[in-house]
């Protein structure tokens, strides 16, 4: 009985794949879009602007009153707004398809210590829900396994791929482990009061992860007769290849991994979650760590907290220098992760300047993610990854795209959703 | 052994001469037949009436004669107690004593149990007033005398356990006697409580919701039982008819619950003694308008140990609020005129109860109403006029002690229960407590006792500085022994006139026999006290606020006049979005809307360059409850979402600060047929009864799909498993309930169903459905059910498939509450879009966009904005998803959900246009009061931080001064979603 429904469930999904958007062609004629508001992710705005892009890569970003030949298509986009592709950064797209179906779901594997659990592989590039990103403006995701200690290794792909190799486009960017809370629940089931206590656990099980490394360094600096398969994966830590993503909240927490971090003499250091960086966001700069918050559409943590302090902290530590862009862990965060133009866009109705809200998840994620040589902003000679907006695209009302390209290829904006959608439209017409 | 054999011999034989019909064969028959007199006391003959040197007569257990010239009989013993005080014993009526609480069933069966496991009694197992404690009840001598020493006399005690629980046993705490006499009373109360039995593993009910409905069915049917309608026997509902006159003391856990029972109470003209929590100061006039007679403990909670700054920040100001504001609980229960008992229940030691009583008057609460909660009033709550006085004829229960009882340096000496003895600090061991010059050895010590009777302690010094010694006072003998290092120093000696000097022989380290005295140095006292009493700091109580944390409202808002000037108004009428406009407020009521308005005396807010909406009405919130799921039967229409309205939720406070203003909170979707509505204004400070609106139109949540048929739980065993199910369900609840309606309308007599009462409204067009829904088959299907069995569907609430069915829908007048964009969680919501809501609207369907998350639900704008995103929908459309759309959904649009005038005034005030991103609500209106605004919410977080510093100030102090701490405790709050199943406790 169990067999007949997983092997159907098994045909639905595949009965699903069968129904994706095909993957666009390489781009074999330039393109020409002018008249357009460009956003261009590094916090310049050029009004009636120009951008052309031809074989993937951008070859002009001005104004439109240049006097310049337009190459190829030429789109009109006056009165409309044109973006990086938006990048969103710890999420799990791809890994798992339906949350409530044990069958879909890849995104955490067994065991607490797992650096050499690579996301990449198990990225379904035809998932149903990563099409759905596409509409919204959101191109490219850091794809990042999560549970256990050390969650494993993340990649980055493009949101139009035919298999995970054609999505990559970093792969194996950096090591995520979650870092021990210094509080603990009562168990409840053994009539404790369910409410959080300081965990007296807190150090030793940051010692362990201390040891682990500090292990892992010996093992690497040794003769390694006999191959450890995890620690052969941290190598990226140590030689700067690798950037090490610490998910930790709390102030007390985030100092005391960002501490361990460096005596480990690891250089590249994300804060992934940072509830609380903003109290020790000058500590965060001097250690040149930067930060991926969690979305800002979630509760405050205790009943006295303002309404709006998850909405506010991009500004404060923007404020103070501290290199920000957003995450998406948390409840349905595959489905919700296409509605973070508009976390964005919340984080600049609470302070934070419209072109820095778009940096977040353009520029300033490309930089942590370590792609922004070739994409994350509208610049001459990186990659043509870029949409049309007919309005302002942190907004509800004003995303609504007409035309998106990765690496210059015009992709599809249609998914299982828009196919339902004038499926049904059509049938009340009639 | 032998002692053991002894032991028993002698108690029997106790017993024996205890019960004068009884034969004895022991020796020849005696009778102790002796009359005791206590004079010259001080006596408390009731909490009010004082005798001065009167004298107390007592024989048999019983008072015979009490007074300032009571002659005392030749043959009687006599007990001086000049400067002695005589109170009544303490009477406690909610305790456990004797009875061992059941421990809780365990099973091994994955199976969940459903039905009932007793035969012969109630379909539900914790319906249990048939339980006879007697049956369990074991004198606990041990425990008796912590009660005694505390000075209680009589306890009330019962089985702790189940939602009925049985009658009560009164006992006086008599160790010197038997059953025979200490059982004063067998059926002195019924008890009651929202826990389930440990005894029985039936799920039902499964939420304090659930309970409430139980209770209300049980007397429905124990009164239908009365008249002998029922076939069977039922030993549970014969014994609840026959314990129907006795006290009812209701158990609760927190002051809302306090609320809840009382509230059932009420319906059914029964009105019980509730045991509060000691949280009753939080709403101290809602707990004066239950008329309940209360039984309060005096638990209080320790302070924080707040050292650790990074935790101190954590706690919440509600938890800090209650160590501060808890021991001024009886002292704010009593000026409001609330009667109530004292309880020494839920102490972990009844040796704490006077330490903590002396906290509460030192926090103004008043001798006299404390003697009348310990003695009196527990007597008058059980009707019983022989205890808790001294009055003739009463149990001789008293105490007998050096002073004012609530006096902290006071000694409690005996307690007598029903004419016997217990020593509790004897009386003739004299107070030696003092400084005393000790001269031996041609050495002269400070000495200095301390301590009470038996416990007396010294400490020696010579020249300040402390000696290693020993003391002991036994039997009116001192001993001292100095260790010194010359050596050691032994004496024993007694005191002579009364303690001011003592005397007598000591021996040196080398045997050598000399003589010791000591004196009793005289204090010169008086101007150290003065300045102590300066020194001892003053009580400072923080204020309570509405609710009672950090956001709270001291006062709350009022109705006012107000006048918005020249604002962008978006009335979601046919009038559309009227620019520069002004709209008056009044009254509670939207009173004009129109250019150039002036109103005399109104408020003036300008609304340049912002916008002014209707208040946002969500169909399907789970915010400002205590339970959502009353998850343990396939249908649960009996319950009600309105019997456990939290309005201390923080998330009403969040949820106006987007601009919400009302809800429904539903019941969740473990169920096909679920529980009824709860529709609210999100009156932040209210109490339950006011968030809930006046004649509220009567709703009820169905549900369908996977969450009803268990596709999550890896044992389900409950009908239905299959959607094929689902629908047969609703048909077999509705053929009965057509079934039942037609008796109960033929006017032959019927058992008074709540479940079917519930869905007779429905068939009658008095109640509406809210029906949780996903996929299009399931849809259809209850759209024919209803069809068939003549209802109506009156909303499908998240209702993903629903652009599928649209032109169903329209046909058959449902409407949809949709997500704006949620999908792709479980295997229904594949097909789940978010042109839905555009879709279904295109089609002629009235949309709602709900939130079913307390986060959604505080922008819920912005979710209305994504329709204009997904499907092309207009602003004016998109607006109307959240504002008239969900109102005319829940019937209430000719109320609220547009600014026309007549409408109720729940209006919000946005610094952009509403469906912006960028928009914040400023000012959140309901009727006319100022509920949320953006200035004022800035001066709260100050005022927060502001206390809390304040708090831990204290607490600091608290602990410097060597006062108990605790460690830090950090709350998290519940987040209850459609699929949340709690669990109600034993």
């Amino acid at each position: 009985m169990k067999k007949t429904i997983y092997s159907l469930l098994f045909f639905f999904l595949i009965g699903n794949i069968l129904a994706q958007q095909t993957p666009a062609d390489k781009q074999n004629m330039p393109f020409s879009i002018e008249g357009a508001t460009a956003h261009l992710g590094n916090g310049e705005v050029i009004e009636n602007a120009l951008i052309m892009f031809n074989k993937g890569k951008i070859t002009f970003v001005g104004s439109a009153m240049a006097k310049i030949a337009r190459v190829g298509n030429v789109i009109n986009a006056t009165g409309k707004h044109i973006y990086p592709g938006f990048i969103a950064a710890n999420a799990t797209l791809g890994l798992v398809e339906i949350d409530a179906v044990k069958a879909s779901d890849d995104e955490d594997e067994i065991g607490a210590m797992n650096p050499h659990i690579r996301s990449i592989i198990a990225y379904n590039a035809e998932s149903k829900v990563v099409e759905s990103m596409r509409p919204n403006g959101v191109l490219m995701a850091q794809i990042t396994p999560r549970g256990g200690v050390i969650s494993g290794t993340s990649s980055v792909v493009q949101l139009d791929a035919w298999n995970w190799e054609d999505a990559a486009i970093k792969t194996d960017d950096g090591i995520h482990i979650n870092w021990p809370s210094s509080f603990t629940r009562g168990r409840w089931w053994l009539g404790e009061d369910p409410a959080l206590k300081p965990d007296t656990k807190y150090s030793e099980r940051t010692t362990q992860l201390k040891m682990y490394f500090e292990n892992a360094k010996l093992y690497l600096a040794g003769k390694k007769e006999k191959t450890h398969l995890p620690y052969e994966a941290t190598a990226g830590l140590f030689n700067n290849s690798k950037r090490f993503y610490i998910h930790a909240d709390g102030q007390k927490e985030i100092t005391d991994a960002v501490k361990m971090a460096k005596t480990l003499g690891i250089a590249k250091i994300t804060i992934v979650g940072g509830e609380g960086a903003d109290k020790i966001a000058d500590f965060l700069v001097s250690k040149n760590v930067s930060v991926i918050l969690n979305r800002p559409h979630r509760n405050p943590d205790s009943e006295d907290d303002a309404y709006d302090v998850t909405y506010t902290i991009a500004k404060t530590l923007t404020d103070k220098g501290v290199l920000v862009s957003i995450g998406m862990e948390g409840q349905m965060e595959r489905m919700n992760t296409r509605n973070i133009p508009f976390y964005a866009g919340t984080f600049a109705a609470h302070g934070l300047a419209k072109e820095e809200a778009v940096k977040l998840i353009t520029l300033n994620a490309a930089k942590i993610l370590g792609i922004d040589a070739f994409t994350g902003s509208l610049e001459v000679g990186k990659d043509a990854t870029l949409f049309i907006s007919e309005g302002d695209a942190l907004e509800m009302r004003g995303n609504r795209l007409t035309a998106a390209f990765i690496q210059g290829r015009k992709i599809s904006l249609e998914t299982h959703q828009t196919k339902l959608w004038k499926r049904y439209a059509k049938k009340y017409k009639s | 052994m032998k002692k053991l054999f002894f032991l028993l011999f002698f108690l029997s034989l106790s017993i024996a001469n205890a019960q004068d019909y009884f034969p004895t064969d022991a020796g020849v028959k005696t009778t102790e037949n002796t009359q005791t007199a206590f004079t010259n006391a001080t006596i408390y003959v009731t909490s009010k009436k004082v005798i001065k040197k009167g004298t107390l007569l007592i024989e048999n257990g019983k008072v015979v004669a009490i007074g300032r010239s009571v002659k005392v009989p030749n043959n009687a013993k006599t007990i001086n107690l000049e400067s002695k005080t005589i109170y009544p014993s303490f009477v406690d009526i909610y305790s456990n004593f004797g009875i061992k609480k059941p421990s809780r069933k365990t099973s091994n069966s994955r199976r969940t149990q459903y039905e009932a496991s007793r035969e012969g009694y109630y379909w539900n197992d914790h319906i249990r007033p048939d339980v006879n404690p007697l049956k369990d009840f074991s004198f606990d001598a041990k425990q008796a005398k912590e009660f005694i020493d505390a000075g209680f006399g009589v306890v009330n005690t019962h089985m702790e356990d189940g939602i009925i629980r049985g009658n009560g046993l009164l006992v006086a705490l008599n160790p010197n006697s038997s059953d025979a006499y200490r059982i004063l009373n067998t059926k002195s109360a019924q008890y009651l409580s929202f826990n389930k039995s440990a005894t029985s593993l039936q799920v039902y009910p499964g939420s304090i919701m659930g309970a409430m409905a139980l209770l209300r069915q049980t007397y429905n049917d124990a009164s239908w039982y009365a008249k002998g309608n029922m076939k069977n026997k039922d030993l549970a509902l014969e014994a609840l008819n026959d314990n129907k006159n006795l006290v009812q003391i209701f158990k609760t856990s927190n002051l809302l619950d306090a609320f809840r029972a009382d509230k059932v109470g009420d319906e059914f003209g029964i009105q019980y003694t509730i045991v509060g929590s000691g949280d009753e100061y939080e709403r101290v006039k809602d707990v004066k308008k239950t008329n309940a007679n209360f039984v309060i403990p005096i638990n209080f909670s320790s302070a924080y140990d707040v050292s650790n700054p990074l935790l101190a920040q954590k706690i919440s100001l509600r938890d800090m609020r209650k160590w501060n504001q808890e021991p001024s609980n009886l002292k704010v229960l009593a000026e409001n005129g609330v009667n109530f008992a004292l309880t020494t229940n839920s102490l972990k030691s009844i040796k704490s109860f006077h330490k903590n009583l002396q906290k509460a008057i030192k926090y103004g609460f008043s001798k006299e109403k404390a003697l009348e909660a310990l003695t009196s009033i527990p007597a008058n709550i059980l009707g019983n006029s022989k205890i808790g006085n001294l009055n003739q004829g009463s149990y001789a229960n008293f105490i007998i002690t050096s002073g004012d009882i609530f006096d902290a340096k006071t000694t409690l000496y005996e307690n007598w229960v029903q004419g016997a003895k217990n020593i509790v600090n004897d009386m003739s061991i004299k107070d030696l407590s003092g400084n005393y010059m000790l001269s031996v050895n041609n050495k002269s010590y400070n000495l200095i006792i301390s301590g009470k009777g038996a416990k007396q302690t010294a400490v020696v010094k010579l020249d300040d500085k402390k000696i290693k010694s020993t003391f002991s006072f036994k039997d009116n003998w001192i001993s001292i022994t100095l260790n010194e290092d010359s050596g050691y120093t032994r004496m024993m000696g007694q005191t002579i006139n009364a303690a001011n000097v003592m005397q007598g022989t000591a021996f040196d380290t080398l045997g050598n026999e000399t003589y010791w005295s000591a004196s009793k140095k005289v204090k010169k006292e008086s101007k150290k006290k003065s300045s102590k009493k300066t020194k001892e700091k003053k009580i400072v109580v923080l204020p309570v606020s509405y609710p009672n944390l950090g956001f709270g409202n001291y006062e709350l808002p009022k109705t006012e006049t107000i006048l918005i000037k020249n604002a962008t108004v978006w009335t979601s009428e046919d009038a559309g979005i009227l620019k520069n406009t002004d709209v008056l407020l009044k009254d509670g009521k939207i009173e004009k809307i129109g250019k150039n308005l002036q109103a005399r005396g109104a408020k003036l807010i300008d609304g340049t360059n912002k916008h002014l909406t209707a208040g946002i009405v969500d169909e399907h919130s789970h915010i400002a409850t205590s339970a959502v799921n009353e998850w343990a039967q396939n249908s649960t229409a009996e319950v009600t979402i309105e019997d456990v309205v939290d309005p201390n939720d923080i998330n009403i406070y969040r949820n106006l600060s987007g601009g919400t203003t009302t809800a429904q909170i539903l019941h969740g979707s473990a169920n096909p047929i679920g529980g009824r509505s709860a529709i609210i204004k999100l009156k932040w400070g209210e109490n339950a009864e006011n968030m809930i609106y006046n004649n509220s139109p009567k709703f009820i949540k169905f549900a369908l799909g996977e969450n009803v048929k268990q596709s999550r739980s890896p044992n389900g065993t409950r009908f239905p498993q299959t959607r094929m199910g689902v629908e047969q369900l609703f048909v077999d609840y509705f053929t009965r309930a057509k079934e039942y309606d037609a008796l109960k309308k033929s006017g032959k007599p019927y058992r008074k169903d709540d479940e079917m009462e519930t869905l007779a409204e429905i068939l009658n067009g008095e109640r509406h459905i809210s029906c949780h829904s996903y996929v299009q088959s399931e849809i259809n299907m209850l759209m024919k059910v209803a069809d068939k069995m003549g209802f109506k569907v009156n909303t499908f609430t998240h209702i993903l498939e629903g652009y599928k069915v649209a032109d169903k829908m329209k046909q058959h007048g449902v409407g949809g509450s949709t997500f704006s964009d949620w999908w792709a969680y479980k295997y229904e919501v594949n097909d789940a879009i978010p042109y839905n809501a555009a879709i279904m609207h295109n089609a002629g369907v009235t949309v709602a966009i709900n939130s079913d998350d307390r986060e959604m639900s505080r922008r819920l704008n912005q979710e209305a904005a994504k329709t204009i995103k997904y499907g092309g929908m207009s602003e004016l459309d998109a607006w109307k998803t959240v504002t008239i759309n969900p109102a005319k959904l829940l019937h209430l649009d000719d109320r609220v959900g547009s600014i026309k005038e007549g409408k109720n005034a729940d209006v919000v005030l946005w610094s952009h246009h509403p469906m912006s991103i960028y928009t914040k609500a400023e000012k959140t209106i309901i009727d006319g009061r100022i509920f949320f605004d953006r200035t004022k919410d800035k001066e709260k977080r100050v005022a927060i931080q502001k206390e809390k510093s304040t708090l831990i100030n204290m607490m600091l102090n608290e602990k410097m001064n060597g006062g108990k701490t605790k460690p830090p405790m950090i709350r998290e709050d519940r987040n209850f979603e459609c699929d949340t199943l709690e669990e109600l406790k034993n």
